[in-house]
């Protein structure tokens, strides 16, 4: 048998492709960051990404497909889990043995990111193009893109709780992978648990800090 | 003159069910006189004795023991396995823990690999399933050898002892959100992995006792953690990332059945 024939291997799998993701959002964060700098950084940053063709689609292919198998394996896992008790009790776990929410609910904010996700994206990447020219480069005028979308009121609104959703998803996600992959010692899971967290309250006030920068700024 | 033996009234509404293919409904029942020093179980005598001379049927349930160490009783007590405290089965639970006037709902572990026999009691075979897999070692007949001769270190023998203490309740199953069996399994394939007994059928064990457990209907750890709460024995959580581990393992360096022995 393979390890994907084994819900235990497909959520290692499921696991590891949401880590991948986990780190990438990091990374993403930390890049547009650029935007507290100003336009031309921003943009410079944007084209050398595009302009990168192998970093460009080894990442999309990398994310696209880690995706997929995060999406597919955490619904089936989900679809499994949910069966395996068919009637529900009357009240659950509490008090001393109350679990975090996050952790019963990964199936409904990972949901909700996919569609974030897919919006994100028509919304940037495939969004209006506009072009600017900086020493004799033209190149996309993403950071106006972003300014307009950001002066949205109702958008980064929506974006701001998406974001959270994300952070809340990653409050339990990085923790439990490192317990998915068999990384549990009482040396160390303290500290891994804690970083967990500290992980995930970095990338969403880091992501929120650029629609309020925006908003703060342009009146 | 101080009151030396507290009474309480409890209210009760206590799941009932005829068979595995019934509905199955709650009943309301108020108890009088409930001392402090009853076990919940004990409780439940007491409610079955009123029962049975109102000419109902007795409340059927499991347990054996009584004293916290066969693993028999459960029951879902206010909607955690064995009731409120910690590191306690339902037969330990003393009623001084619950307050006059309480309401307490009495529900059976539910999940689909333990199906309701009658009234609280449900079927835990699955679980016997999982040990016949995987939970034996192989013994040199002969005279038995001297002890000592096998050393062990005093962390790994606390360790797997931390471990060897699951009684097999299934409370882990009743408490998951996903009915999952895999702090039951990871204990039992832990105690045998951590000793030098358990080393010739290692790789085999966790292999059969992990996809036994997948074939019998428990959902998956999502690593809530719901377990280790509710775990009469405090099995933690980390004897679960340890079966991973093992697994993991097993799994990729299993080979397939021609290959072995053959060229
Ligand atoms: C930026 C996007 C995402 C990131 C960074 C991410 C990250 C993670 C991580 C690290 C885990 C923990 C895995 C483990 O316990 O080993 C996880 C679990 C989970 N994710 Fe995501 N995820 C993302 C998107 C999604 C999406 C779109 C879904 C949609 C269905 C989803 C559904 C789930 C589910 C159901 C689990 C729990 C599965 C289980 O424990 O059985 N996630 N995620
Ligand atoms: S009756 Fe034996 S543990 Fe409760």
């Amino acid at each position: 048998m393979s390890l994907i024939q084994s819900s235990m291997g497909r959520k290692l799998i499921m696991g590891v492709c949401g880590g991948v993701w986990a780190l990438f959002v990091f990374g993403h964060m930390a890049g547009n960051m650029l935007i507290l700098v100003g336009a031309e950084a921003y943009n410079k940053y944007a084209h050398a990404i595009v302009t990168n063709k192998p970093l460009l689609y080894g990442t999309e292919v990398a994310l696209l497909s880690t995706l997929v198998f995060h999406v597919i394996f955490g619904v089936v896992l989900t679809l499994k889990n949910k069966s395996a008790r068919e009637q529900k009790y009357a009240m659950t776990p509490n008090g001393e043995k109350r679990t975090s929410l996050a952790s019963r609910t990964m199936i409904y904010h990972g949901t909700i990111i996919l569609f974030f996700i897919v919006y994100h994206l028509i919304t940037f990447k495939y969004g209006k193009e506009t072009f600017v020219t900086y020493d004799g480069v033209q190149m996309r005028d993403l950071h106006s893109l972003v300014v307009e979308v950001f002066q949205q009121p109702a958008y980064v609104m929506g974006y701001v709780v998406c974001l959270m959703l994300l952070g809340w998803h990653l409050s339990h996600g990085v923790s439990s992978l490192f317990q998915t992959m068999g990384l549990n010692h009482p040396k160390h899971t303290p500290c891994i648990k804690m970083l967990g967290k500290v992980y995930a309250v970095v990338v969403t006030l880091g992501f929120i800090s650029q629609p309020l920068y925006v908003i703060m700024t342009s009146f | 003159m101080s009151e030396i033996h507290k009474t309480m009234t409890i209210h009760l509404k206590i799941w009932r069910q005829k068979s595995p293919n019934d509905q199955g409904h709650f009943i309301e029942h108020t108890a009088k006189n409930v001392s402090e020093h009853m076990s919940f179980l004990e409780l439940m005598d007491v409610v079955n004795q009123e029962l049975i001379l109102k000419g109902d049927d007795a409340i059927e349930f499991d347990h054996d023991c009584r004293e916290g160490i066969c693993g028999t009783c459960s029951m879902v007590i206010n909607g955690n396995p064995h009731g409120p405290e910690k590191a306690t089965t339902t037969c330990q639970l003393h009623m001084r823990k619950f307050k006059d006037g309480d309401h307490i709902t009495v529900e059976p572990f539910r999940a689909k690999a333990f199906p309701v026999v009658k009234d609280l009691k449900v079927d835990r075979t699955a679980f016997d399933k999982i040990i016949t897999s995987g939970g034996y070692v192989s013994v040199n007949t002969g005279s038995a050898q001297d002890a000592n001769n096998i050393p062990i270190g005093k962390h790994t023998a606390d360790l797997a002892f931390e471990v060897a203490a699951c009684i097999g309740c299934g409370a882990c199953v009743a408490a998951c959100v996903n009915g999952s069996a895999a702090l039951f399994t990871s204990a039992k394939v832990s105690h045998m992995a951590l000793l030098p007994q358990g080393q010739a059928e290692r790789e085999q064990r966790v292999l059969n006792m992990v996809r036994t457990m997948e074939s019998l209907g428990f959902g998956n750890c999502s690593n809530t953690g719901a377990c280790e709460l509710s775990c009469p024995k405090e099995i933690p959580l980390e004897s679960i990332a340890r079966m991973n581990r093992e697994f993991y393992c097993a799994e990729v360096k299993e080979r397939p059945e021609k290959e072995i022995g053959g060229f």
